[in-house]
Order: structure tokens, then sequence, then C-alpha cells
């Protein structure tokens, strides 16, 4: 690749496109990310009461399922990421190199 | 006895298990390792997987033929494989045997841990798997130097490199002796051996195919025995995770308190600090990197993070059923414990074996002596796939990156610079089995989590910030990587695992566990600092190449990497 290619690509609008949206996506999933789990720390040292309650008369407690919510989060957080950048983002990247032939 | 109160000594069993390893170490200090009688079944059936293993290794050295080959599987594994290998990479022995150990004996607490290794991953996709895939070959200094000065910034990440799988190598094989010596009755001595040994032969001879073959088989196994397990346990409640609850809190001395937080957390900010020491250390261990270059594109990369998350996430739950499975199914059966002269027994401390055995005693307890034998030498495979992984990563660092782009200065052949990898492999594995003999009785616990220390405080800055930001230069890089490696080093030296326990004074210097909250922090404000204070010419050069770095980083275009065919 020469340096006029890579000049053409970084002014290409179609490229500033990708790249503020995938970046913007992908620092506000990382910050959800990062405030469910710090949250759930915090919670684990300040509010113990509140994760021991018990459900519904049974011997589970709330921060059982508060824990198995915060894996399944980042599990939901990958797969939404990757839905959304092999439909949305591919389709930008693939535009983008369309116009470079 | 109560319910780990003190935060210390559960921090320390923590910073063990991150590793396969510093849950025996954990083992090792509470006394010395009782030797078992030799497990047959579980040696049959560890024997028919190294044949496996050395099967594919050969097949894999006839394959390799090019450097790509070597390092990087050629680029041909799918995003399914890599995923799987990845999890392999990333479940260690002591995650298994570790976590459902914790649980075992604290519950609840046990859950918490498990999600801070977790965690990491999702971080790794977002801001790490794609651009890493895109600019690099092979190692991720290959990334680290893309724009900026290769020598420097090549040295720094090779020390960042070694330092990390040192540790963690260490932790792992003296975890891997006791726990073989544990689960086969085989010779602490002979057992390290056994691993270094097979290490050597997959990483010299197989290179990244074998290793990512062994690491994928290892997964398939691991994640399939401990399926059958939590599936056996679910069974005898009727698939009522309130009902095992309620059994275990009838059996478990500390009672209801084992359904909730306990004294996982009592210091906000160490905990803190072990959070940000697993998430990111994860998105900074060279051997985990390194996957991400086997695989066609960042498309597939992107795909292997999410079933590894999947995998690593399933697996988790898995183990917290299993723990709470150990204590319904164990705690009632004096045959499972050492009984003491008055004829009682201790359920937490007395179990045969120690604390990181309640997971294989519930396997004889499900399955009778066969699948005991089967879940121990998955648990042999689970080390091996692990150690295999920071071999290759450490040898690519000294072939790739010192070798072949600092002293010969680019000009060697492939070959060659592969030759070197398979030497470094080798000697690499001898000094282990060295350390791991020296280390027998040292206290290694805190390995682990220097480890995962120093991947969030060197690695993983100056990774990002080379990526990410167009003001990173080579001065700015290399101080502020420097910074955050001697900085965590210094601060766990100064803490209670070194400082006390180890070097014996009376209190730590650094009140935490864990260094990663400051010695990451310092990593990135010394990049900014020194990158913009930055004025030498070599600056200026660093930051041009910024706009070609990040159309590829972003689009791939111009990405060759290691799937050229």
């Amino acid at each position: 690749m020469t340096a006029d290619t890579e000049n053409k690509i970084v002014v290409n609008p179609k490229f500033q496109r990708l790249v503020k949206t995938r970046q913007a996506f992908a620092w506000s999933m990382s910050a959800i990310m990062l405030i469910i789990y710090f949250g759930y720390i915090l919670l684990v040292a300040y509010d113990k009461p509140f994760l021991a309650q018990k459900i519904g008369g049974g011997t589970t407690s709330v921060g059982i399922v508060v824990g198995l919510g915060v894996i399944l989060s980042a599990i939901v957080l990958t797969a939404i990421y990757v839905a959304i950048a092999n439909s949305k983002f591919d389709a930008l990247a693939a535009d983008l190199k369309q116009d470079l032939i | 006895m109560a319910r780990p109160t003190s935060y210390a000594r559960l921090a320390a069993i923590s910073a063990i298990l991150t590793s396969g390893s510093p849950v025996w170490a954990a083992g090792a200090l509470e006394g010395a390792v009782v030797k078992q009688a030799v497990n047959l079944p579980a040696i049959v059936m560890f024997i028919a997987f190294v044949a496996l293993t050395l099967y594919i290794t050969y097949r894999a050295a006839t394959a390799t033929r090019s450097a790509s080959d070597f390092y990087a599987a050629g680029g041909h594994v799918s995003g399914l494989q890599n995923g799987l290998a990845i999890a392999g990479d990333y479940m260690s022995a002591a995650s298994f045997l570790g976590i459902s150990g914790l649980v075992y004996k604290s519950g609840y607490d046990g859950l918490i841990y498990s999600i801070g290794f977790l965690v990491g991953w999702p971080i790794v996709l977002f801001l790490i798997a794609e651009p890493l895939r895109n600019l690099g070959r092979f190692t991720f200094a290959d990334v680290a130097s893309f724009r900026l000065a290769q020598t420097p910034v090549r040295i720094m990440s090779a020390i960042g490199t070694l330092v990390v799988v040192a540790f963690y190598l260490i932790a792992q094989m003296v975890g891997a002796g006791q726990l073989i010596q544990l689960l086969f009755g085989l010779e602490y001595l002979y057992a390290v051996v056994v691993v270094g040994v097979l290490m050597i032969i997959y990483v010299a001879f197989g290179g990244m195919k074998a290793t990512t073959w062994v690491q994928i088989i290892k997964a398939c196994l691991l994640l399939f025995g401990a399926s059958i397990m939590a599936l056996m346990v679910l069974i005898k409640f009727n698939f009522s995770p309130n009902e095992m609850f309620a059994a275990a809190v009838k059996i478990h001395p500390s009672g209801d308190a084992i359904m909730s937080p306990g004294g996982f957390v009592s210091s906000p900010i160490s905990t803190i600090s072990l959070g940000v020491a697993l998430i990111f250390g994860t998105a900074g261990l060279p051997h985990i990197l390194m996957r991400f270059f086997t695989v066609q594109d960042a498309k597939a990369a992107r795909k292997s993070v999410l079933f590894a998350t999947g995998f690593i996430g399933y697996f988790y739950i898995l183990t917290f059923i299993i723990g709470f499975g150990a204590i319904t199914l164990l705690m009632n059966d004096p045959s499972f414990f050492k009984i003491n002269a008055a004829g009682t027994f201790d359920k937490l401390t007395d179990l045969i074996g120690g604390p990181n055995m309640p997971a294989v005693a519930l396997s004889r307890a499900l399955g009778g002596s066969l699948f005991f034998g089967f879940i121990s030498a998955v648990a042999f495979a689970t080390i091996l796939a692990v150690v295999a992984g920071l071999t290759l990563s450490a040898a690519s660092a000294i072939s790739h990156d010192l070798y072949a782009s600092v002293i010969a200065k680019g000009r060697t052949t492939e070959k060659h610079e592969v030759n070197i990898s398979k030497i470094s492999a080798v000697i690499i594995g001898l000094i282990a089995i060295y350390l791991g003999y020296v280390f027998e009785k040292q206290n290694v616990a805190f390995m682990v989590g220097l480890a995962f220390a120093v991947a969030a405080s060197c690695n993983f800055p100056v990774l990002l910030m080379s990526m990410m930001w167009r003001g990173t230069t080579t001065l700015g890089a290399v101080a502020g990587g420097l910074l955050g490696l001697v900085s965590a080093v210094v601060m766990v030296v100064l803490s209670k695992a070194v400082w006390v326990t180890t070097f014996g004074h009376k209190e730590a210097i650094f009140p935490y566990d864990n260094p990663a909250l400051f010695s990451m922090l310092l990593a990135f404000a010394g990049i900014y600092v020194f990158s913009t204070i930055d004025r030498s010419k070599r600056a200026d050069v660093d930051r041009a190449a910024f706009d070609a770095q990040f159309v590829r980083s972003e689009t791939g275009i111009g990405a060759s990497g290691a799937q050229a065919h």
C-alpha cells in the first residue's frame, strides 16, 4: 500500500464514518462491561445484605442470580458486538474497499 | 473451623487460582503434599491422551514448513477452533480445581472470583482483538512496534513477555508437580520432568499447530468432563438448583452464609485492584494475544472471542455447580476425609489431598474409580496445554522479536529464525523443569497474580496506546511500559505475599495484595507524559506513521499477516 492510498483512505468520509461508529461502539460496550463488573464488586463490598436476600422463600439468594447475570452479560455483550460488527461494520468496510478499486 | 474471614488468606488463595498452579501452591503452603497410591485408570487415560497428542505433533511437524506455520499455524485455524483453543489456554487446572475448591470451602465467594476471570474477554474483543489481528503477524510486539522504532519497543515487549511467562510458568510447573504427585502417585521430580519434556516436544516439533490441537482437545475433554459432573449433580436434585443449595446449606459448617458474599471483599481497593489485574491482564497475556494471529482475519478473530467467552462462562457456571455438588455429596461421607485421633474430621480442611481436591473427590463419588481416573487425566492434560502455550509465546519472543529483529536486524532467513525458536523452546523447557524443581517447597502463590499484574501494567498499556493514540512515541511506549513493569514487580515485592510471607518482615510496605490498579495507571500516565514531552526526530516519525497504521488496524486493508498463502 502506498502513502497515497493511505492518505486517500484517511480523508474518505466512509472511512471516517466507519472508524467513528466502530470506536464509539467499542468504547461504550467496554464501559458497560466495566460498569457492570465493578458495580457488582462494589455491591459485594458495600451491600452484602441485599445480595443475601432469599428469593421466593427458597435457599437461592439474590447474589446467585446477580452473579450469574454478570456472567451472562459478558456473553451477551460479546454476542451483540459480534452481530453488529458482522453486519454493520463489515458492510461499511466492504463499501469503503469498493471505492478504492 | 470458620470460613476464611481473613482477607489476606483468601487473597493469597485467589491470587493463586489465577493459573493452574497457584492452587496447589496454596495446598503446599498448608503442609506437604501426601503422595497418593498409583492411580491406574488415570495413568492409562493420560497415556492415551499423550499418545494422541504426540501423533498430532508428528503430523503437525511434517506440515510445518514456513515461519507462519510455526508461529501461527499458517493462519488456517477457524474461529470455532481458535475459540476452543483460547478456552483451553485459559481454563487452567487452577480454575477447575481451585475455583471449585473455593466454592466448596466458602460457597458464594468462589463465584465472585471466577467472574473476574471472565469479564476480561469482552474487553479483549471490543478493544484489542481486531486491530491486533490486522496489524500483527506472530507476536504482539509486531503490533506495538508497527510504527515505533523496532529495536527498543521489541526489546521492551520481549521483556514484558518473558517476565509474564516466567512467573506464570514457574507457578504452573510447581502446581503441575504437586497435582500429579497427588493424582497419579508419581514422584514430584518425575512429574515435573514429564510435563517439561512433553511441552518441549509439542512446541519444538509441532509449533503452533500442535499447541493449538493440544489446547482444543484439552478444552473439549475438560468441558465434557465438567458437564457430566454438573449434570450428575443436578440429576440428584431433580434439576432444581434451589434443592441443591438447600441441601448444601444444611451440610456446610458455615450454613446459610455460603449463599452470600463472605470474606472475599473486605478491602474494596484490594478487590478492585485484583479485578483490574484480571481484566486487563487477560488483554495483555502474550500467549493469549498470540492466538489471534492463527486465524484468517479480523472477522475470525472476533468470532473466536465470542466462542471463547461462551465456553469460559459456561465452564465457570459448571465449576460453581461442581463446588456445591461436592459440599452435598462429600461432606457427610467420612471416607473422603482424614480422620483424626478423636475419630472426627473437619469438613473444610481434612479432605484427603487438600483444599484443591473437591472436584476430583466428587468425580469418584459420582462415577467411581474410572470416572475419577478420567477427571485426573483431564486435569493433567489441562496443565500441559497451558504450559505449551506459554512456552511457545516465550520462544517466539526470543526468536522473532529479540533474534530476528534486534540482533540480526532482519538479516536472517525464516528457516533460521524458526530453528532459533525451536532451540529456545528446548532451553525454556529445561529452565522450567529446573525452576519447577527448585521452587517445589517455595511460596509461588503470588506469582500468577504478579504475571497478570505485569501483563496489565506493561503489555496492555503499550499495546492499547500504540494502536489507539496518535501521540504515542517510541520514548513514551518504552518508558511507560518499563515504569508499569518495574512498579508492578516492586509493589508485589513490598506486599504481604513476598515482604511478610517470604522475607519474614513484620509488616507489608505496600498495603494491597495486587498492584495492578496503581501500576497500570502509572504505565498509562508514563506513556502519555513521556510521549507528550518527546521532541525527538523519531517522535515525529512515530506520530506521522499513525494514519497508515490506523487505516490498516481499522479496515484490515494491507494486512498480509499470517494468512498469506
